[in-house]
């Protein structure tokens, strides 16, 4: 009996036995359905992850407040106080100090009302540098940002996220328009473009940023620290030199050793290292729930081919009188059940990819379909239909064409 | 004329945990090629057993078994299931058809794994449910049919391998007087076109249209005799 005639008398068992396969199907489909999904969620996030990290802007350096942690610079000791000052990112603007850094921008954050006519919406305000927009590269829709002659007199002037604008103004372009802050009429100069973050509701949309001074007048601050300074490296080459050059300089200016620093300088790549590790925890967790899933549906397999082999005693038996040899049997038996598997397989790989592409619009959560998750879990559900068809099938082969053929 | 079957010493014991039944004690037959053979005997008195023997469907416990001229003895599953494939056409009291296909895949079905093409199996399946009178039938699934065309399409299934030795438990048990006849003229026209054959029965008068009656009483041949059908039909 050939290959071919196998995999027909196959298909013609499970099509006589339309709803017992079809549930051995079903088990198979959502377990490598939930597999494709979950690897894909967690895939998905790690993206989203990265690409909000990029757009921070490269060759970054973001010197915050607190001490370090461990050694891969996150910043840890939060609530502790604040101890970077402005004159401490002057001090790294110096050239001759820091030579590998190529721009410093200072920011205080702070939450304020802006208040347009009727409307009031409340964002985070950043005071700043004019460095600010080249640092965190960050460009402009509308309008410009602040000069160097604003900021320095502390003039009352305002670039704002592109969502900001949206919230304050709807359609119509903010450039030029006042909004008003804690009592102060602040013209918007300028409108910041998109941080090309996918995910929508990133603070980086939706900022007002103003010079330093002014942030200062407008909240009434008479302290001179800073939230962060974001230091810019020349190069990705000079990163890590600039690294250790600011690490030193402010290690020197408050007086402590780099060990027990007050502050923390994190890197992306830290950054990104440390939410790809909480990602790839919930990778893991999730894919073995959905391996589990997989796991149950196989066993479904198994049980079904059991089912169907004392089911069929009586037609092995017949089939063996009229002449199938034993390997012939366990061919057959093999071959339904990988049909089942691959059958189930590759429903479960449409379905998962169906379901990337629906899920995004129900979660607002980016679901990234891996070729290599597809490949292996198709891969497993076969091997699933093969290796759970082997014991039933070994099990029908040995038996006797008698012994078959008169139970009942 | 040469003989098709030899029987020497054959003794067959079911064991089921401790207890042991002995069902063949001692079994010598010879059958020669052509001969048409019924085997009675009361109920329990070890027909089927041999008859499974001789249908390589079950092993003696002992003895020898020499069919057409090789020795069964020695052949392993896979060697047995081409005999079976290959020389012997079974029909059983029970129809034994597969229930999901339609009468022409039922009989073709020793021919798939003979290895034929498909085209040869078919045009041959519905050759033979014509010569069984089915011809009409042949796309009808078992449950559309009525127990003796059942049967018949299980007689098309045993003989259309064109197999030396046809062998049938008590084929007409489940069958009414009309569809018995039937079965029996088959058998009839089997035999004389040159075929082996060997049939349990319960009823004399199926008995009696065979050339020869093997009765077995308690495992053991009783009486070998020949009938007075046996000059008719040479
Ligand atoms: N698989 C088995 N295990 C144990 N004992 C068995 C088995 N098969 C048959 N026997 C016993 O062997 C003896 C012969 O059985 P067999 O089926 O050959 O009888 P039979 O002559 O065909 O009877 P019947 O006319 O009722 O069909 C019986 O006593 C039966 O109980
Ligand atoms: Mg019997």
């Amino acid at each position: 009996m050939s290959w071919w005639e196998t995999v027909r008398s196959g298909l013609a068992a499970i099509r006589s036995h339309r709803l017992r396969s079809s549930l051995t199907v079903l088990g198979i489909v959502i377990g490598i359905s939930s597999v494709i999904l979950t690897v894909g969620l967690g895939q998905g996030a790690q993206k989203e992850v990265k690409d909000q990290i990029d757009a921070l802007g490269s060759n970054l350096l973001i010197v915050s407040p607190g001490s370090s942690t461990d050694g891969s610079g996150v910043r840890g000791g939060f609530g502790s106080a604040s101890t970077l000052t402005y004159a401490d990112a002057s001090a790294i603007a110096d050239r001759d100090v820091v030579p590998d850094a190529a721009g410093v921008a200072p920011a205080t954050t702070s939450s304020v009302s802006l208040v347009n006519g009727d409307t009031n919406w409340t964002t985070s305000l950043v005071g700043t540098t004019t460095d600010w927009l080249a640092v965190r590269s960050r460009g402009l829709s509308a309008g410009r940002f602040f000069t160097a002659e604003e900021a320095a007199q502390g003039a009352a002037v305002a670039v704002i996220g592109p969502d900001t604008a949206s919230e304050l103004f709807g359609r119509q372009s903010p450039v030029g328009q006042q909004v008003t802050v804690n009592g102060t009429r602040v013209t918007v100069v300028g409108v910041l473009t998109s941080s090309g973050a996918s995910s929508s509701g990133s603070s980086e949309d939706d900022q007002a940023v103003v010079p330093v001074g002014t942030a200062s007048r407008l909240t009434g601050s008479t302290s001179d620290t800073v939230s962060t300074i974001y230091v810019e490296a020349a190069s990705e080459d000079r990163l890590s030199a600039a690294y250790q050059e600011v690490r030193a300089l402010l290690a020197n200016r408050h007086g402590v050793t780099t060990a027990d620093a007050d502050f923390s300088i994190s890197t992306q790549d830290s950054l990104v290292e440390t939410a790809n590790e909480t990602n790839r925890t919930f990778t893991v967790l999730l894919g073995g729930v959905a391996a589990i899933s997989l796991l149950v549906g196989g066993i479904g397999v198994m049980n079904i081919m059991l089912v169907s082999v004392t089911e069929r005693v009586r037609e092995i038996g017949l089939r063996k009188a009229l002449g199938a040899a034993p390997n012939v049997i366990r061919r057959q038996f093999l071959v339904e059940a990988s049909l089942l598997g691959l059958t189930g397989g590759l429903i479960g790989v449409l379905l998962g990819i169906v379901g990337a592409q629906v899920l995004p619009q129900l979660i607002d959560q980016a679901v990234a379909v891996s070729g290599l998750a597809t490949v292996a879990a198709l891969a497993t559900s076969l091997a699933l239909g093969v290796g759970f068809g082997v014991y039933p099938a070994g099990r029908a082969a040995r038996l006797t064409p008698i012994d078959a053929l008169r139970s009942e | 004329m040469s003989v098709i079957i030899e029987l020497e010493g054959v003794r067959k014991t079911y064991r089921s945990g401790s207890l042991a039944f002995e069902a063949l004690r001692g079994i010598d037959i010879r059958i020669d090629e052509g001969e048409y053979v019924a085997v009675i005997g009361p109920s329990g008195s070890g027909k089927s057993t041999l008859m499974n023997l001789l249908g390589c469907l079950d092993l003696p416990t002992e003895g020898r078994y020499v069919l057409a001229d090789e020795d069964t003895s020695s052949l392993d599953e896979a060697a047995l299931a081409a005999i079976r494939n290959r020389r012997i056409g079974f029909v059983f009291q029970q129809f034994h058809l597969l229930p999901s296909m339609t009468a022409w895949r039922n009989v073709e079905l020793p021919l798939v794994y003979a290895g034929l093409p498909r085209h040869e199996r078919r045009d041959r399946a519905i050759a033979a449910l014509e010569r069984v009178g089915l011809g009409d039938r042949v796309d009808h699934r078992p449950g559309e049919l009525s127990g003796g065309q059942q049967q018949r399409v299980a007689v098309a299934r045993a003989l259309v391998t064109e197999p030396a030795l046809l062998l049938a438990d008590e084929p007409t048990g489940n069958l009414d007087s009309r569809s018995t006849s039937d079965v029996l003229g088959l058998f009839d026209e089997l035999h004389a076109s040159g075929r082996t054959i060997v049939l349990i029965t319960h009823e004399p008068d199926v008995a009696a249209r065979a050339g020869r009656n093997l009765v077995i009483d308690d495992g053991l041949i009783a009486v070998d005799r020949p009938t007075a059908a046996a000059g008719v039909a040479q």
